[in-house]
């Protein structure tokens, strides 16, 4: 009676063929991961065992589920040759174990969940060792303060490798999230709260990152990015950002100076000069960041001009409001930029 | 009351067919079925809508800057100048396709559509217990879509704090630049919640009070139930979300700071309140999607619905612990971790319930005589495709994991499966189904399987690609990704999305032809086109007003198909006397003896 016909058969051939295309796209996404999913510490590292994990267990709930719903599907179909339907109510072991079994599943999966959460969600034994810095959310970019070291800078965080760091987060305005894919996070930025990350990057390079929660117009636009270096390198660093900032020598750059101790004031620190307001991202050492307003454009001297010539076409709402300068003031501007290393 | 009840309980009235203007007939009807139309056909435009802000938001994705092709000179300048959208623009499109499509398309098309419609059909009475009140509750949704639309219209634009409006964002208009459409996306959503609150009041009195002679509770559609639970779940959640919209709207006009930090609010309080409203709304858009699963997959199926019982019960545990589970929206707010590990687990939990169905669905089709109409098709589909959606979000409930794909594609992928793939796809079912009684005439079948089988594929090619999107890095809500190098790579990826997102539109307009010209010219309809045994379907198509003749007695439950004791048809319908069969035995005691007291008199 359970003959199956040729038709019966090509039906079997279409959802195993359906069934393989769904499985081969999930697959797609899990054990072979993008770029930004190449964990780069012990965070990131811990989150993809864990997804790997749950993967597994998924795929093969997966399998088992939809390929007994088409198997249902071909075999009792109707047909005209058929008798009636077989009449039954239920079956209570059947229940019974079909209420069990993912049960089950689901302990396996919540062990190691549990262990984790508690291992990242909590400070670390070391973490008074940790690198600290404060990360700051403004409406689109990112400040970051390293209270041991005295240092201001925004939207590029550099930390050693292999070093534990704890990041105190919040925000100044909207709710943000802080996100570098490969090294750690998401972890939501509040207004009046602090929220904390704890995580050891293992090995040197540049992450970028971004702000995951929707913040208003330009939050796509609100980018980050951690250099992540050697402890010699890291040091040399730090001593350089402590260092206030060298007057320009230069005419043009002296020029600059000018205007910017009349209209960028307001705004933005340069240590070393009057220009003290928080407002905007510290600039002592803005020509040592690779990019500028908040990771969107590289940073040099025909985009650091393309920025103070029109700041709001850039980044459409962004808080830097300015008189618009005449391309002689923008020139001197880029030059004195260009001091600030 | 008292009066409503009486005639429940079944006075032998004769067809109450009076003469009624047009006005009183068509517009402020108070005939449950004429309302569950209104509901229908609002909601679907409603659904036409949201589909179009979601085109515009495609294409904003797949090739950002570039002008909107053949509308985009429509556009006023603050919106798209020249067709290009600006960033506001987009945002407000993101707001507003989450807020139509949650609020004004799959909410009423579930629960004002079906619920309506349905429950005095299929209880047996003559209409809802309070007529009135449910007029007024269309009316008022009706309203607050209007309000919605509103905010397009407004300067500063329709609001753009996302559906789930995070607070300081949407507290404070200067965070946005918007704020007229923040304040109408406020009251709308007040108006609605009246609405929602007038109906769930409604609906649960109607179940309670006025089910037919022998209508007992485990003698009950499945449908029925989920809707009941439904209206519970409605009545209880909806005014927690009135309660903080008018908070919000205070902060936003009045100057009280509930949720601003500056004055001493919480902005974390408004993602509790929100979410403690918002996922028990997760289930009420899901639950009579179930329901309707039920029915049309036991119906195609020509067999009793496996495990009826635990059917029920794991509607009711779903709906308990739908409340218990909210903080797992907020795991990434540096929640401690032993709260997020029970919100975790109270997660994990409503794995199970929803797996008891997922099987008992499968054990319903077992040794059946699968019939693949149209509305089995996408009852089938449903369970299909929430089973995808339902594991997808065993990640998010394993808080660490959530880490990573929390605010990514990968939850929108995730919603889109469960309110795409679950409940749009049990939607359709619905209508193809009940369509013969809601107008008396056929759709095509053959265009609705064409519209399935292109729904099907375009569905998943749509939004299987979106959790590679987001497990690759790609944050939701971003106007412009082109400037993140490392989502570069999946620019092919989302462009393809955007086409697959095309598709799936277009294929929605075959289902509009065939709605349209069914019910204009489609093929008259049977009283039981399905032969199928709830009562809905022994009155004649379309139900009159007044629904019957005589109100109908009940001697089983829902599902006695293929009942080994009827030799010349494979059903037997609720009112059906009760000495052609011996009754089941797993009925409560009583059932299908005729001296089961009528429920609801008394
Ligand atoms: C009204 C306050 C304000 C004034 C005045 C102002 N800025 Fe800014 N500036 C900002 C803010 C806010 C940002 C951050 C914008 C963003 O990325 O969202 C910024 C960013 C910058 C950046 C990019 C920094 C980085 O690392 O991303 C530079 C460079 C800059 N401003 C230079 C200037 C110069 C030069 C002037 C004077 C002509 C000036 N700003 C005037 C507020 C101001
Ligand atoms: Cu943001
Ligand atoms: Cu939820």
């Amino acid at each position: 009676m359970a003959r199956i016909d040729q038709r019966a058969l090509k039906r079997v051939g279409l959802g195993g063929a359906l069934l393989v295309v769904l499985a081969l796209t999930l697959t797609g996404c899990g054990p072979e991961p993008q770029s930004a999913m190449l964990p780069a510490s012990d965070f990131a590292q811990a989150l993809q065992d864990l997804f790997s994990n749950i993967f597994w267990w998924a795929v093969g709930v997966f399998v088992v589920v939809e390929g007994a719903l088409i198997y249902a599907l071909v075999k009792f179909r109707d047909r005209p040759e058929n008798e009636e339907a077989a009449q039954f109510h239920g079956h209570t072991l059947l229940e019974i174990a079909w209420t069990l079994a993912p049960a089950l599943i689901l302990v396996a999966i919540f062990i190691p969940t549990a262990q984790l959460i508690f291992q990242v969600d909590q400070p670390p034994e070391n973490a008074d060792e940790a690198v600290q810095v404060q990360v700051v959310g403004n409406q689109w970019w990112w400040r970051f303060n390293y209270p041991e070291l005295g240092i201001t800078t925004a939207n590029e965080m550099h930390l050693p490798v292999d070093r534990q760091v704890e990041l105190e987060l919040t925000s100044n305005d909207v709710i943000h999230s802080y996100w570098v894919p490969r090294l750690g996070g998401k972890r939501d930025v509040f207004p009046g709260r602090n929220t904390y990350l704890w995580f050891t990057p293992d090995s040197t390079g540049t992450y970028v990152g971004a702000c995951a929660e929707y913040c208003g117009t330009s939050h796509a636009l609100m980018k980050t990015r951690v250099v992540v270096q050697d402890s010699a390198d890291f040091q040399q660093w730090v001593e350089r950002q402590k260092q206030p900032a060298e007057a320009p020598t230069d005419s043009l750059a002296q020029a600059g100076r000018d205007v910017f101790m009349r209209v960028c004031i307001a705004c933005h620190t340069v240590e070393g000069t009057p220009a003290q307001s928080e407002i905007g991202p510290a600039l002592t050492h803005v020509d040592s960041r690779q990019t500028i307003a908040a990771g969107i454009l590289e940073n040099t001297p025909e985009n650091m001009a393309r920025w103070l010539r029109n700041p709001q076409q850039v980044k459409p709402g962004n808080k830097m409001q300015i008189p618009q300068l005449s391309e002689d003031q923008i020139e001197a501007l880029v030059a004195y930029m260009e001091t600030l290393d | 009351m008292a009066t409503v009840t009486t005639e429940a309980a079944g006075t032998p009235v004769t067809d109450v067919e009076h003469e009624q203007s047009f006005l009183r007939k068509y517009v402020f009807s108070t005939d449950h079925k004429v309302i569950g139309v209104q509901f229908l056909i609002t909601s679907l435009l409603f659904l036409l809508f949201g589909g179009l802000l979601a085109l515009l938001i495609r294409w904003q994705i797949a090739a950002p800057g570039e002008p909107i092709p053949l509308i985009g000179g429509l556009f006023p300048e603050a919106m798209a100048p020249s067709g290009i959208m600006l960033p506001e623009f987009y945002n407000s499109l993101v707001t507003m396709h989450g807020t139509f499509m949650v609020f004004f398309a799959i909410m009423p098309l579930l629960v004002g559509v079906f619920a309506n419609f349905l429950i005095p059909l299929q209880i047996g009475a003559r209409d809802m217990a309070f007529p009135r009140l449910n007029m007024a509750s269309f009316w008022l949704a009706f309203a607050a879509g209007l309000i919605m639309l509103a905010g397009f219209l407004v300067e500063g634009g329709a609001a753009g704090a996302g559906w789930t409006s995070y607070a300081p964002l949407s507290a404070n208009p200067e965070y946005t630049g918007v704020s007229l459409g923040q304040q109408l996306w406020c009251v709308s959503l007040v108006v609605l919640g009246l609405s929602s609150i007038a109906g769930s009041v409604n609906y649960i009195t109607t179940v309670i009070n006025n089910r037919a002679e022998g209508m007992t509770w485990f003698r009950l559609p499945l449908s029925v139930w989920s809707l009941f639970i439904t209206a519970i779940l409605a009545l209880l959640a909806l005014p927690i979300l009135s309660g903080a919209v008018i908070m919000l709207l205070f902060d936003q006009t009045l100057g009280t700071q509930f949720f601003l930090q500056s004055g001493g609010g919480q902005p974390l309080l408004w993602q509790h309140l929100f979410w403690f409203f918002g996922h028990p709304e997760v289930y009420i858009l899901i639950l009579p999607a179930m329901g309707i699963a039920s029915e049309v997959i036991a119906n195609g199926s020509r067999k009793p619905i496996f495990g009826y019982k635990s059917m029920v019960f794991a509607m009711v545990a779903i709906s308990f612990l739908g409340f218990i589970v909210w903080g797992h929206h907020m795991f990434q707010s540096g929640m401690n971790p032993t709260l997020g590990t029970s919100f975790m687990i109270s997660t994990l939990v409503i794995a199970v319930p929803s797996a008891i169905k997922t099987f008992n669905w499968m054990g319903t089709m077992w040794r059946g005589n699968i019939q693949l109409r149209t509305s089995n098709l996408f009852g089938i589909g449903f369970v299909m495709l929430f089973v995808i959606g339902g594991l997808s979000g065993i990640y998010m409930a394993s808080t660490p994991v959530d880490v990573y794909i929390h605010d990514t594609y990968y939850i929108v992928a995730h919603i889109h499966y469960v309110l795409f793939g679950g409940s749009l796809f049990a939607i359709f079912a619905g209508i193809y189904y009940w369509f013969p009684k809601m107008f008396g005439r056929m759709m095509s079948e053959t265009v609705g399987k064409i519209h399935f089988a292109l729904t099907f594929v375009f569905f998943n090619l749509a939004f299987l690609p979106m959790h590679e999107v987001g497990l690759g890095g790609m944050m939701r809500r971003i106007y412009d990704a082109s400037n993140y190098q490392y989502l570069q790579d999946m620019q092919g990826l989302n462009e393809f999305i955007s086409w697959s997102a095309l598709g799936l539109f277009l294929v929605g307009l075959i289902f509009a032809g065939n709605f349209i010209y069914g019910m204009l010219w489609g093929e008259e309809a049977e009283a039981n086109p399905w032969n199928a045994n709830t009562l809905e379907w022994q009155t004649p198509s379309p139900a009159k007003h007044g629904n019957w003749v005589t109100l109908p007695t009940v001697y089983h439950g829902a599902y006695e198909y293929s009942h080994p004791e009827v030799s010349d048809k494979d059903w037997l319908a609720q009112n059906e006397r009760p000495e052609v069969v011996t009754p089941y035995e797993g009925e409560p005691e009583g059932a299908g003896s005729t001296d089961v007291a009528p429920a609801g008199a008394g």
